[in-house]
């Protein structure tokens, strides 16, 4: 039982800043606008948020940084790509190449050297209680912060009304227009608060999960996995949440597969989250073949099972919107 | 882009790059390195001698192989970002078909070659028919492929084609000199890799823009949907692009094992595939330009090995600068376009 909360304990902090990215593209995803940038957001997050907290000798600082340089490359994506028509996908891969060898540059002072971390949260009375106290006794604050993001984005997304606006400028742009709302602005917006969220899941590997910073960091590619992820999790927050969980349990299981295999090197375990990334999205998009769908419509059971498995993007995800062309 | 008169282009071309030197001067700034200083040792370091020129030669042929190679699905409108992991599949297989050999010639050489276009292909094909028959976006399926592909040389490297006694990230066992491309001169690139190069911006010229495969190509990607109803064929053309396109990079991988290297390493792609998709996408994907921002491209990844040994600082500006200069000409391309439906507004 110990060992079983430990465990999840262990998967509660490894999936954290997945869980911050994930929920940053999901938000930003569902105004239509694809921020590809983030593995190279993550990274340069990470590095600023190192280097604040140690110049500062303060790691909340440093947070506030990461969340900074977010935004700033969501902002610098928005910009190019709602304002000036360039294409989205192309500019976010520009900018994930620029900010991970901008990140290698500019950390090449801050490279292996010791800082502060966020540290260890304990509630105070928990600590005794079993099961619950080895999971959240003493946790890092980044696991509080992603579970209070996964309450926050989904209430926001589906409770208020400026979570209305979201849905509507990312599935129908042109009938959010003619209801008055500012999609342009309103999709820069979210451009920005899920880029501050990508940054956020920056700060949190270099100043909790993997303390430090150097070249490699070791989070490189949790950008490529959260973009994977906000598909698994149907645009949807909580399911985007529990897909990064799930995939952060594949990561600690790594690490006892490795025990278990010790005649597979090492290294081989770092690159196993992308073949079941691969195949996580396999299982979820073919429902959406004409072939699968062929074998589903004939078999009842399969049907209902799939209604709960099937997804839909946000219907104007990727798509310009100029308001000057009318409606 | 559309092609008006050559003095505006020029034009707007020039504020690309001075947009892109003063965003470099800016990163350079936190730093602390000096800009002018620094630039010329990053141009030096690439043209300051033969040997450096040789070995910028040894990096254009790989960089060329995939940016020519790229072009080929990106007519069709497809994203191969998996051109990485056809790099490091084609030195695999290159690899593997050598290791029989303690020694040997030309045969074994051209046998190695085509091993290494077939793994390139191969690699292509299976993201390709992810795509087709799975519905798993390219990106995520070529890139998802290319950390395999890291994956499968790293267990290599330290398995089954460990160096006797050590295992190491510095790879195999270096091939016999017998297996080596033959250099041109004194220098560090090989003829055999210039000639292929050449041969493949050639092929792909008479590709795309002289066969009627090629107009077809184009007709998928201008409207997809169109070209479903003539009966084109888009999923076919779509699997051949990739294998052509992961073909040439397959060479590349080959390139670097047969003529850089001469052996495998995990870091035997050198990223190229990476930077052959901003070369692409820095050449609007217009052949001609690509050789060109290629060698660019080259001489400065060369000359930023000299950044750390003499500004003690990171290499990766090379990259920096790379990125910067496509991200720049992106925001001028935009505002163009702003500025242009601004006029016609008025």
């Amino acid at each position: 039982m110990e060992m079983f909360a430990l465990t999840i304990a262990a998967v509660l902090i490894a999936g954290a800043p997945l869980v911050l990215a994930t929920l940053g593209e999901t938000l930003t995803e569902k105004a239509g606008i694809i921020n590809l940038s983030l593995d190279g957001s993550i990274l340069l997050a990470a590095m600023a948020a190192f280097a604040v907290s140690t110049t500062f000798d303060s790691p909340w600082l440093g947070a506030v940084a990461g969340m900074g340089v977010g935004a700033g490359i969501a902002g610098l994506l928005g910009l190019i790509g709602i304002y000036l028509g360039q294409s989205q996908l192309a500019v976010g891969f520009i900018l994930t190449l620029l900010s991970r060898d901008l990140a290698y540059f500019l950390g090449h002072n801050f490279s292996r050297q010791p800082g502060p971390d966020l540290g260890l949260w304990t509630i105070p009375g928990i600590g005794n209680v079993p099961f619950l106290g080895p999971i959240f006794g003493s946790q890092s604050p980044v696991v509080y912060m992603g579970l209070a993001a996964i309450f926050c984005c989904w209430w926001w997304m589906y409770h208020t009304e400026g979570g209305m606006r979201l849905r509507a400028v990312g599935e129908s742009p042109r009938a959010a227009f003619g209801r008055g709302i500012r999609v342009r602005l309103v999709r820069l917006c979210y451009c920005l608060a899920g880029g501050a969220l990508v940054g956020l899941a920056g700060a949190a590997y270099s100043l909790a999960v993997k303390p430090g910073w150097g070249r490699p960091q070791g989070c490189e590619g949790a950008g490529w996995i959260a973009l994977a992820i906000v598909i698994f999790g149907g645009w949807h927050p909580v399911r985007a949440a529990l897909g990064a969980f799930f995939f952060a349990a594949l990561q600690v299981s790594g690490i006892y597969l490795q025990e278990m295999f010790p005649s597979i090197p090492a290294p081989v375990f770092q690159v196993a989250p992308f073949p079941m990334m691969i195949l996580t999205l396999l299982a979820v998009n073919m429902g959406r073949m004409g072939w699968v769908q062929d074998i589903v419509r004939r078999h009842p059971f399969l049907k209902s099972l799939s209604k709960g498995w099937s997804i839909e993007a946000p219907a104007a995800l990727g798509q310009d919107f100029d308001s000057k062309k009318g409606l | 882009m559309n092609r008006d008169s050559l003095l505006p282009q020029i034009g707007w071309l020039l504020a690309a790059l001075a947009l892109a030197l003063i965003l470099t001067v800016i990163v350079m700034l936190p730093s602390g390195a000096p800009p002018l200083e620094t630039i010329y040792v990053l141009f030096k370091g690439g043209l300051g001698s033969m040997s450096k020129i040789g070995r910028v030669l040894a990096g254009w042929v790989p960089l060329t192989l995939c940016a020519v190679g790229l072009l080929i699905p990106f007519t069709a409108r497809l994203w191969n970002i998996g051109v990485e992991g056809q790099v490091i599949m084609g030195a695999i297989f290159c690899t593997a078909a050598l290791r029989p050999f303690d020694n040997g010639g030309i045969a074994q050489i051209i046998l190695a070659i085509f091993a290494s276009m077939l793994g390139g292909a191969l690699w292509a094909l299976l993201a390709g028919l992810l795509r087709v028959f799975g519905r798993v976006h390219e990106i995520f399926s070529g890139l998802g492929l290319n950390f395999v592909a890291l994956g499968v040389t790293l267990w290599l490297i330290f398995g089954p084609w460990k160096r006797p006694g050590v295992a190491s990230m510095s790879g195999t066992q270096p091939l016999d000199v017998s297996l080596w491309l033959p250099r041109l001169g004194t220098l560090s690139v090989s003829w055999i890799g210039l000639a292929l190069a050449f041969a493949a911006i050639l092929l792909v010229y008479i590709l795309l823009y002289r066969t009627k495969w090629g107009l077809k190509m184009r007709a998928v990607g201008e409207n997809p949907k169109a070209a479903t109803l003539f009966s084109l064929g888009p999923r076919r053309r779509l699997l051949q692009a990739f294998m052509l396109c992961g073909a040439m990079a397959g060479l590349a991988g080959a390139t670097q094992v047969l003529g850089v290297y001469h052996r495998l390493l995990p870091s035997i792609s050198s990223n190229y595939g990476y930077t052959a998709l901003l070369v692409g996408m820095m050449a609007s994907f217009r052949l001609p330009l690509v050789p060109v921002i290629c060698l660019f491209f080259a001489i400065l990844n060369v000359g930023s090995i000299q950044l750390p040994l003499q500004l003690g600082l990171d290499s990766s500006l090379s990259g920096v600068i790379q990125g910067i200069m496509v991200l720049s000409l992106f925001i001028v391309q935009g505002l163009r376009l702003w500025l242009k439906q601004k006029k016609a507004a008025n």
